[in-house]
């Protein structure tokens, strides 16, 4: 049944993003100011939003497991991290390579870029205390205050940098001009934002796989031993 | 409650006086902040005016590196002899314990920064006593940030073998929001501005203090507990 | 091989000293700790054999509140190890001595004193100084101790808040004959006083003269538990030949 829903949403996932891109690249027209490079927008927003509330998610499921001690709550809390580490990424990439045409800079020091970054960087200490962590009890209820202490964390994070860049403005990356954008270009943007929640979920799955087999070889390993 | 301050007291006392005997950390500290210090005053040019606006950023990265090498120490020295199960196996409360070592650390933390400052003051030029008073309150709420993040992750960290490269990567950008507020609220007290509108960093310090040192003490027995 | 899960001869009423009910450990998927049940009366002595690996210390530190169970529970005199109350009961002499180096002697011993809520901790510290022989080094940092002094001081600080109940993994490894004399000494008058004593070790001889009953542990499971029979006096070995698995 898993392995049947798993593939369905595959097959769904690429066809909505076969017809997002070609709805970018093909249908709608140059944006006004900004020419063709701001189809990077399409992948840039979505990518921040699930980037950023993907340690906030992930909140809830570190406190399922630290009540319940289901490994499941682990896997998915850490799937969901790693899963939004990647969208942080892209957002990054996609913010450098976009400053980088509108305004000539690779880097600049938005708040939403700054906030992501820092998320970034409590996130690849969660998935690095991951990986120095053998033993799977131990793993997941460490992880798992990391994740409470990174998300709260987080919240504080988004709202000091934000109050400093009011303090010291930056320009900002958007294309909404004055308050909106033609309709086209929002509807495409959330069918994307769809498409990438959905491959989020597909590879939040993986994950969960990955982290059973891992545990079930840790299990193995220790039976080998005590033999 | 009188057992609890008396347990808190005993670790205290115990870290001071240990940290006091050896003085391993706290010289390391204050050598590693005085080199820091006179290096920085060979990248910048302490003449401009630009230096006013960097002297409190400077000062906070070099209270939070110098720091976190007495924070990192925190709940390694429990490892030897197996202390640390003794002291777990005793009465003692997980809140209790992190605590006192808090409290402890926050001790040596202050004595790093009081010998900091003067240097500070002659290195760069800066007049730190125009609003003594604010200074003081916002060195005491950093520096108790510094602290809690620090001795909480020390403890998370401290049966793991990888721990001295983790511990900086994990513990700095938790570090970031009471870091920037401290360095904004310095820059400003520095220069001799009125507080103004930086009221709200004070509320962010006070805010970060308070939810950080509840998690700490909600969650150090899960992570000392195997 | 058999698994019998016989409860030692229950003395005294009310609760027992120890109570453990169906205690699991997972290591992950790994069961080192599987289904794990017996009681022990108050005024006994314990010994807990097994080989290594066999997971004497996994028990041992579930039953000192070091850590939890995955399943099941372990009761101190009716209750819950894991509460601050029921610590205060217990004792624990662990693999490592649990002083500071960098404190003296008697620091430590006040330290502990502290923690453990003993009334007047200075005079209780003196004093244990003196029943170990170290009052003379009271003032000394342990980390300029001799081997021995080190283990008499760790066996001082476990003994001090008179723990009705005492924990001890293997306690007799590593120590010259003058600890070891001090210890059994000390354990022989703590059981005559009608403390309990759960201890794992693999010196035989010397558990099995102090033991009332004997309990063995092998791949995480309780293979044998029952009272300390002559023939295990006579013949140490005997308990591990006849349910011992092969080696």
């Amino acid at each position: 049944m898993r392995d049947k829903i798993f593939y369905g949403l595959s097959a769904a996932t690429a066809l909505l993003l076969i017809r997002n891109l070609y709805m970018i690249f093909m249908v709608l027209p140059d944006e006004l100011n900004q020419g063709a490079a701001y189809r990077i927008f399409y992948f840039h927003v979505p990518s921040a939003m699930l980037g950023m509330s993907g340690i906030g998610i992930a909140l809830i499921f570190s406190v399922l497991y630290l009540i319940t001690k289901d490994f499941r709550w682990d896997s998915i809390a850490a799937g969901i991290t790693e899963v939004s580490m990647v969208f942080c990424t892209m957002f990054l990439v996609t913010g450098s390579l976009w400053g980088r045409i509108a305004w000539g800079v690779w880097w600049a020091w938005d708040p939403r870029l700054t906030s992501a970054l820092v998320l970034w960087l409590i996130g690849s200490g969660y998935l690095m205390l991951r990986r120095a962590i053998d033993e799977p009890t131990t793993r997941a209820r460490l992880s798992a205050v990391l994740s409470i202490f990174g998300s709260v964390n987080s919240y504080i994070v988004w709202k000091s940098i934000e109050w400093y860049r009011t303090q010291h403005p930056q320009p900002v990356l958007s294309i909404r001009n004055g308050g909106g954008m033609a309709p086209g270009m929002e509807a495409t943007m959330y069918w994307n934002l769809l498409a990438l929640v959905m491959l989020g979920v597909l590879l939040v799955m993986i994950h969960m796989r990955q982290e059973t087999m891992s545990r079930d070889v840790e299990a193995l390993r220790r039976y080998a031993h005590a033999l | 409650m009188k057992e609890f301050a008396r347990q808190v007291w005993a670790i205290t006392g115990k870290d001071l006086r240990s940290e006091m005997r050896t003085k391993e950390a706290i010289n390391a500290s204050l050598a590693f902040a005085v080199v820091i210090l006179l290096l920085f005053s060979f990248a910048f040019d302490q003449s401009s005016d630009e230096m006013k606006t960097m002297a409190g950023g400077l000062l906070w990265m070099v209270f939070a590196f110098a720091g976190t090498l007495v924070l990192n120490r925190s709940f390694v020295r429990e490892v030897p002899n197996d202390c640390l199960d003794a002291i777990l196996a005793s009465p003692i409360s997980g809140a209790a314990l992190f605590l006192g070592k808090a409290i402890g650390n926050f001790v040596l933390l202050m004595i790093i920064e009081m010998a900091c400052l003067p240097i500070f003051s002659v290195f760069y030029d800066v007049r730190l006593t125009a609003q003594p008073g604010w200074l003081a309150a916002v060195m005491l709420l950093a520096t108790w940030a510094l602290v809690v993040i620090g001795t909480m992750f020390s403890a998370l960290t401290v049966n793991m073998r990888l721990r001295e490269l983790m511990l900086p990567t994990l513990v700095y950008p938790m570090m970031i929001p009471a870091l920037t507020a401290a360095i904004q609220l310095t820059t400003v007290l520095i220069s001799g501005e009125p507080i103004g509108e930086n009221m709200i960093w004070f509320r962010l310090l006070a805010a970060f203090d308070i939810i950080f040192t509840a998690l700490a003490v909600t969650f150090v027995d899960t992570v000392l507990q195997g | 091989m058999s698994a019998g899960a016989a409860s030692s001869s229950a003395s005294g009423s009310g609760n027992d000293a120890l109570l453990i009910d169906g205690v699991w450990k997972f290591y992950g998927e790994y069961p080192a700790l599987r289904d794990v049940g017996f009681r022990i009366a108050h005024g006994s002595c314990v010994a807990l054999l097994g080989r290594n690996g066999a997971g004497k210390t996994t028990l041992l530190k579930i039953l000192a509140g070091l850590s939890t169970p995955s399943k099941g529970r372990v009761l101190v005199d009716g209750a819950d190890v894991r509460a601050q109350a029921t610590r205060a009961k217990i004792g624990v002499l662990g693999h490592g001595i649990g002083v500071y180096d960098e404190l003296s002697a008697f620091e430590n011993l006040r330290l502990f004193a502290d923690l453990y809520g003993v009334p007047n901790p200075k005079k209780v510290a003196m004093e244990w100084l003196e029943r170990t022989g170290l009052e003379r080094v009271k003032d000394g940092l342990v980390r300029e101790f001799s081997r021995g002094m080190r283990q008499r001081l760790a066996v001082a600080r476990t003994f001090l808040h008179s723990p009705s109940v005492m924990l001890f993994d293997e306690p007799f490894t590593a120590l010259d004959d003058r600890a070891i004399a001090v210890l059994q000494s000390l354990l022989k008058d703590a059981n005559a006083a009608g403390r309990t004593i759960v201890m794992s070790t693999h010196q035989i001889r010397e558990a099995m003269e102090l033991a009332t009953h004997v309990a063995l542990i092998g791949r995480g499971e309780l293979i044998y538990s029952g009272g300390r029979t002559q023939q295990m006096l006579d013949d140490p070995g005997w308990l591990y030949r006849t349910y011992g698995e092969s080696s």
